[in-house]
């Protein structure tokens, strides 16, 4: 279960997070949607430790993120993260960079790694690009390999942060499709995305940010058809 | 026609002259680039507030030339009594040289790794050693080794200049010759095709190295 306790986050003078009250149970598939500057990819980032906050806290199966002496390393491995960017690492083929972080942070053999790897990667649909340096696959393959990567640590929580956003418009379906093949095997997710159709057919519960608060939050029928934050109604107007 | 009174003895002699030029230049560059790791991590690390002392230190080697370095630091070693011999004193000043070109060029390097992709490799659970191992250390190496290809070479060739210190390095020892043969042209002709043959190797490594890795890119 992740928690998170009035969070309040700044860089300098701008109050990115105003206060965010948020639960996420095992299981359940949360969306987040928002203009852009509206606190939602920082969030994400304050989960994992990689942002500090200001005020409030942060747990994650009983353990307070951002206290003194929190192992964050450790922490990690129970959070995967994807990004907008693909971040594959260059010098790596797609096989060694899904096995780097099992064998260098988890101790596992290289056999153990290499065999969740492939298991991993044939999951997304990358199993023929094993020995594939990244700079040879389109954005989507590499967003489907970021993704493996991540799932090759065997995290409880997964966060996917506009993970379609930096894609070619004829590739955001297959990244899309992944991210629903996981949410109907149960994984733990929480997706800031603005793929509006995507949400409303994944999420448990919907949540919509405008500047550093969470304006509403509830099932996506509710949320996307009867919504009652004048924002809220003026962001899905915008995007329709 | 032709005729040289060069010995083969004479040839040993520049052979020799050549040995210590590659010996001085082989512990200055490994020295110095080991030192500009360190400092180019620490510059890179610290920022750019708190790595102001080492900047400067490092902005003194660079601008003051070599040859004032290499007399000041000989001035220096016995000032303090240290007893060092001339090729200790010559391989403490070129790696000092080395290592302030160094550091600019390792800093150069791990500032092109973006941070994003550190991120990312921070978010998989990596340490900040293990990131900087496996992620920032081979990506970096990439993009800094045409720059200290060229620094080693320069190095090879600025190492001439620990002759003020009494070492018989190849340029040294082809003085000698010409001054007592009489023969300039050749003789440079022949030292200059030497510090070809010892260069030419490094250029190629570094040519080669790059190749290998450019298919990954």
């Amino acid at each position: 279960m992740i928690e998170i306790e009035n969070v309040r986050k700044s860089f300098g003078q701008l109050e990115v997070l105003k206060g965010i009250n948020l639960t996420v149970k095992k299981g359940e598939v949360l969306t987040i949607i928002g203009g852009s500057g509206s606190g939602k990819s920082t969030l994400l980032t304050c989960i994992n430790g990689l942002e500090t906050i200001d005020a409030g806290r942060i747990v994650v199966d009983g353990t307070d993120v951002h206290a003194k002496g929190t192992d964050l390393n450790k922490l990690r491995r129970k959070l995967g993260i994807v990004f907008q960017q693909f971040n594959a690492f260059p010098h790596l083929t797609v096989l060694e960079n899904v096995m780097l972080a099992p064998v260098k942070v988890l101790g596992q053999s290289k056999a153990e790694a290499e065999a969740m790897a492939v298991k991993q990667l044939s999951h997304v649909g990358l199993a023929d690009k094993l020995k594939v340096y990244p700079s040879r696959m389109s954005g989507g393959q590499q967003q489907r390999m970021a993704i493996a990567r991540a799932l090759a640590m065997s995290p409880a929580y997964m966060l996917f942060d506009e993970v379609t956003s930096a894609l070619d418009p004829q590739l955001v379906g297959e990244v899309l499709d992944t991210l629903r093949m996981l949410a109907s095997e149960g994984m733990t997710m929480i997706c800031v995305t603005h793929e509006m159709k995507f949400a409303r057919e994944v999420s448990d519960r919907v949540a919509f940010f405008h500047k550093g608060v969470m304006a509403e939050i509830a099932p996506p029928e509710e949320l996307f058809d009867a919504p009652k934050d004048p924002e809220l109604q003026t962001f899905l107007a915008a995007t329709h | 026609m032709f005729d040289t009174s060069l010995t083969l003895a004479d040839l040993g002699f520049l052979a020799q002259g050549a040995a210590m030029t590659l010996a001085v230049t082989a512990v200055s560059v490994i020295a110095g680039t080991i030192l500009g790791i360190v400092f180019g991590v620490i510059r890179n690390q610290a920022g750019p507030y708190w790595s102001i002392p080492l900047t400067f230190l490092l902005d003194v080697f660079r601008s003051v030339p070599l040859l004032i370095q290499l007399v000041l630091g000989n001035a220096a070693q016995s000032i303090f009594k240290l007893g060092w011999p001339p090729f200790t004193t010559s391989c403490v000043v070129l790696s000092l040289y080395t290592a302030a070109y160094c550091t600019e060029i390792v800093r150069g390097g791990i500032s092109s790794v973006p941070a994003t992709t550190r991120r990312a490799a921070r978010s998989l659970g990596l340490t900040w050693w293990q990131d900087m191992r496996y992620i920032v250390a081979p990506l970096a190496t990439r993009v800094s080794l045409p720059a200290w290809i060229g620094l080693t070479l320069g190095v090879m060739k600025d190492s001439a200049l620990v002759l003020w210190l009494g070492l018989i390095e190849l340029l040294r020892a082809s003085q000698i010759l010409v001054t007592r043969l009489q023969e300039p042209l050749f003789i440079l002709i022949i030292c200059g095709a030497i510090y070809f043959i010892i260069s030419f190797p490094v250029a190629r490594l570094g040519g080669y190295l790059e190749k290998r890795w450019s298919p990954n890119d």
